[in-house]
């Protein structure tokens, strides 16, 4: 946007894609500048479900305001609580026991898979294949089941607190994983031979929505998108949190830089995130799910970050303390917003049907934009 | 034997007999009349449960299963939802061409049904042309959806309308130029004697390799003409909401969802007569005892059963494929089909010619 | 590397800054009208660019507001947070969108939410709120006596 702002001449199309709109999955609002059928300009235009959260989480306690963050990115919810609650245990200085650290590990790689397998779905579904959507949440429902039994809920599971999880893992979770994986496994080939390997949808990726690396490094893009560029922005991997260091995994890079490349780099991740989940669903050590922490959470005067990794890309929780009950002010550096900057670079020059592909490979989650 | 042919003889005898020659031709206008309305309605209800089973089937799912035994009055429940719905008409839009654009595409969907022959001796109208006629008039219905794009005052739908213009225009070509391919083998354009000289084989396997290609290119071009997925642009649902008939609800919608899915009949119908013999039986050459099995089966169950067959080609390739992005739509069209059946249609000449197919 | 290395290494690069040890990551603190030129500098410092801005945001610390840019170099991977004090009645900053080009729509949430003035950004507009809204939310002594519920 800063080399030329597109202008709009006499004779162009304006469109409005959203708040309402089948490709925007949520209330985005884009205004694009059409020439017949190439894009000139896209223009996010957001704030539909900005709810101000940061706003609300300064006249939050320590432990309530994590709550709030499963309604951000509510696909990652459980990695954004995550964030939160290292980010309050950085400030109080607290050792949480190891089995609330691979539990924490074990949920936040299921969310990854369970969210991956949502974007997969609705990306097929944005290109006008409809049927993967549903061999997706086949899968995806089977993850659910296993939030829900130990968590009580399905989508926002506000699961993990400061200090650990809120309760112990249920008796079934271990075999009902283990099923999973099995069920997993007996299905990943579909994908491929369902959408991967389709002409159309290859010819419909590949070389749309080309980021380069120094795109990616300067619009800030994060998560699958920076990495299918070859930018190397795996939190896990070059800030490792928990007991990511003590794993094994790959950070998934593609060189590309186009859709296809991030569609590689999302289906590689999901295999990779069922390898750490295999990793640790023998090993949960036993011990305490929650480290003894007190009532009321203070933390001292100072200024504390912390990033995670969720299925999305780098989310940063920046708390500023004034040694009171509540944060001072808190920031949350969402993924989704930084990715959506990218958009306009993106899509210029391409036709509507890459807007959405685009789009689709972004995976943007609205209120995780707006907050 | 059952057939329709003594049943279609045995009126016309009957109100030739009974009333003057002119009256006898009104009743027949009106029974025909008739008959078409009762199929159209029959076939848009049939075909949209069809479809929903064959996607829930695809996707895993039941489909609907609530009103009915096994869901099957639920396209009737949706007919009269349509029907109670409110026709709105959008502030901007061009009333007369708005309001007059379902019905252009109806009447054509209706038109195509003249020379279409259902079983043996069982046709509304054998035009000697029939082939001929098919194609100029379905290309009318591409105005019908222009006209519906540009009255709508919604820059959806008038992106939609143009997609759908230069995508039925150039996939015409197409299907023109397959449908020669068999033309040149029967050397008539009437529907009926084409399916005649389909009486000791039909024509997918006695045309040889050309026969094949040009069926497949058929069927390709065909799924573009009537805007199904993957070419359903027009429509495309992610990128243009609905396309041209973004703005249209109630029964005016429902006139545009019924005619797409009397063309997927009639297209396949088509599809059907000229290269798996129409309502010809499945013959063999001169196997006399098989062929005479095989003619016990009612022609019009042959007609439909291969029609339905094509139909549920065209629905596993909807639910199957992305969609094309608009210039690859083209460049398929202009780069590969199009010089293809260029190609295919001298060979099919040459075997014509030299007398090579069975 | 460590904040010690790390401050000495930028303390030839910018000898009038001010830093400051304590937190996680190495601060940085400057005056308004320095911000520009440091951050060309900082985002091409040869052995260690920071070329990625991975948050931006202000604090308003009621009698003054505080930009907080976070930056990292993808190379090393060390972080530094760089801290402006702008002036709460007339908050003014230049824009570094054209340095870090994430920071276009980060610099327009802050104008939305805290009324900071990006001087030379391309368009600067309202992003989450509505055009005519008055008032700037995330401000300490904003008041909206329907949408906002005190605890």
């Amino acid at each position: 946007m800063v080399e030329e702002i597109g202008k709009t001449v006499e004779g162009d199309l304006v469109i409005n894609v959203g708040p309402q709109h089948p490709a925007t999955h949520g209330v985005l609002h884009l205004v694009i500048t059409l020439n017949g059928e190439t894009i000139k300009k896209v223009e996010p235009h957001l704030g539909y479900i900005h709810r101000s959260i940061e706003k609300m989480c300064e006249s939050l306690s320590y432990r309530q305001f994590i709550y709030s963050t499963s309604r951000m990115d509510y696909l990652s919810a459980h990695i954004n609580n995550h964030a939160c609650a290292l980010c309050v245990e950085k400030g109080l200085q607290i050792e949480i026991p190891e089995r609330a650290q691979v539990i924490r590990v074990l949920m936040d790689e299921l969310t990854r898979i369970a969210s991956h397998e949502l974007w997969w779905g609705a990306m097929a579904m944005d290109l006008g294949a409809f049927t993967p959507f549903f061999h997706a949440f086949r899968e995806r429902e089977t993850i659910n089941d296993i939030m829900e039994e130990t968590c009580g809920a399905r989508l926002t599971m506000n699961y993990m607190v400061p200090g650990g999880v809120m309760a112990d893992l249920h008796p079934n979770f271990q075999s009902r994983v283990k099923n999973f994986l099995k069920l997993y496994k007996s299905k990943i080939h579909e994908y491929d031979e369902l959408v991967t390997g389709n002409i159309i949808f290859q010819n419909r990726m590949k070389g749309v929505g080309y980021l380069s690396q120094e795109d990616v490094i300067s619009y800030g893009v994060t998560g699958p998108a920076g990495r299918g560029s070859g930018v190397s922005c795996d939190v896990r991997k070059l800030y490792p949190y928990e007991i990511y260091n003590k794993l094994e995994f790959d950070e998934v890079l593609e060189t590309a830089g186009d859709s296809f490349a991030r569609y590689m780099v999302r289906l590689r991740e999901m295999q990779q995130s069922i390898r750490i989940v295999e990793q640790l669903i023998d090993n949960i050590p036993d011990g305490d799910y929650q480290a003894k922490t007190k009532a009321v959470l203070k933390l001292p005067k100072g200024e504390f970050y912390q990033r995670v990794e969720t299925a999305r890309g780098e989310l940063g929780v920046y708390i500023v303390s004034e040694g009171g009950t509540t944060p001072y002010r808190i920031k949350f550096r969402s993924p989704g917003f930084s990715n959506l900057s990218a958009l306009d670079h993106m899509t210029r020059g391409g036709k509507i049907g890459d807007l959405v592909a685009s789009m689709g490979t972004l995976d943007l989650v609205i209120p995780d934009i707006d907050r | 034997m059952f057939s329709l042919e003594s049943i279609t003889t045995l009126v016309q005898d009957w109100l030739n007999k009974t009333f003057s020659p002119n009256l006898a031709l009104f009743f027949e206008f009106v029974i025909v009349g008739v008959l078409a309305i009762a199929l159209f309605a029959g076939l848009g209800l049939v075909l949209v449960i069809m479809e929903r089973k064959v996607a829930a089937w695809i996707q895993i799912r039941l489909g609907p299963n609530r009103v009915g035994p096994k869901g099957m009055f639920q396209s009737l429940a949706d007919t009269v939802k349509l029907i109670m719905k409110e026709g709105l008409t959008p502030d901007g839009a061009d009333k007369f061409l708005f309001n007059l654009a379902p019905f252009i595409v109806m009447m054509v969907a209706m038109l195509v049904l003249a020379p279409i022959g259902f079983a043996k001796g069982f046709h509304i109208w054998d035009i000697n042309i029939g082939v001929l006629y098919v194609s100029a008039i379905s290309s009318v219905s591409v105005i019908g959806i222009l006209m519906a794009g540009w009255a709508s005052n919604n820059k959806y739908s008038l992106l939609g309308a143009m997609r759908s213009g230069a995508q039925m225009v150039s996939y015409e070509l197409s299907v023109g130029l397959s449908v020669l391919s068999i033309i040149v083998l029967t050397g008539s354009l009437g529907i009926n004697d084409i399916v005649l000289s389909q009486q000791n084989g039909w024509w997918i396997f006695k045309g040889h390799i050309p026969a094949i290609i040009s069926f497949v290119i058929f069927i390709i071009a065909v799924t573009a003409e009537t805007n199904r997925a993957p070419f359903d642009l027009a429509e495309a649902e992610s990128e243009l909401t609905a396309g041209f008939h973004t703005e249209y609800s109630g029964m005016k919608f429902a006139l545009f969802f019924l005619a797409e899915y009397i063309n997927i009949f009639i297209v396949c119908a088509i599809g059907a007569t000229l290269f798996l013999g129409g309502w010809m039986p499945f013959h063999i050459g001169n196997w006399e005892a098989f062929n005479h099995i095989m003619d016990y089966i009612p022609s019009f169950l042959w007609f439909f059963g291969k029609t339905f067959f094509l139909i549920f080609l065209i629905m596993w390739v909807r639910w199957t494929f992305p969609r094309l992005r608009v210039d690859q739509l083209l460049n398929l069209e202009w780069k590969y089909l199009l010089p293809i059946s260029m190609f295919n249609l001298i060979l099919m000449t040459l075997v014509a010619i030299k007398g090579w197919h069975f | 590397m460590t904040n010690e290395e790390l401050k000495n290494l930028l303390t030839e690069l910018l000898p009038t800054a001010v830093f400051e040890e304590g937190g996680e990551w190495l601060n940085l603190f400057l005056e308004a009208s320095e911000w520009k030129e440091t951050a060309l500098k900082l985002r091409h410092f040869n052995t260690m660019p920071f070329n990625f801005m991975f948050c931006l945001t202000c604090v308003d610390w009621k009698t003054h507001f505080t930009m907080v840019y976070h930056l990292r170099s993808t190379t090393t991977l060390d972080n530094i947070v760089v801290k402006v004090k702008l002036d709460r009645t007339n908050p003014e900053i230049i824009t570094v969108s054209d340095i870090w080009r994430t920071a276009e729509l980060l610099e327009r949430e802050v104008y939305d939410l805290f009324g900071v003035q990006f001087l030379e950004h391309p368009d600067l507009r309202r992003l989450l709120l509505t055009d005519d809204w008055v008032g700037y939310p995330l401000r300490k002594d904003y008041e909206d006596p329907i949408n906002m519920i005190k605890l």
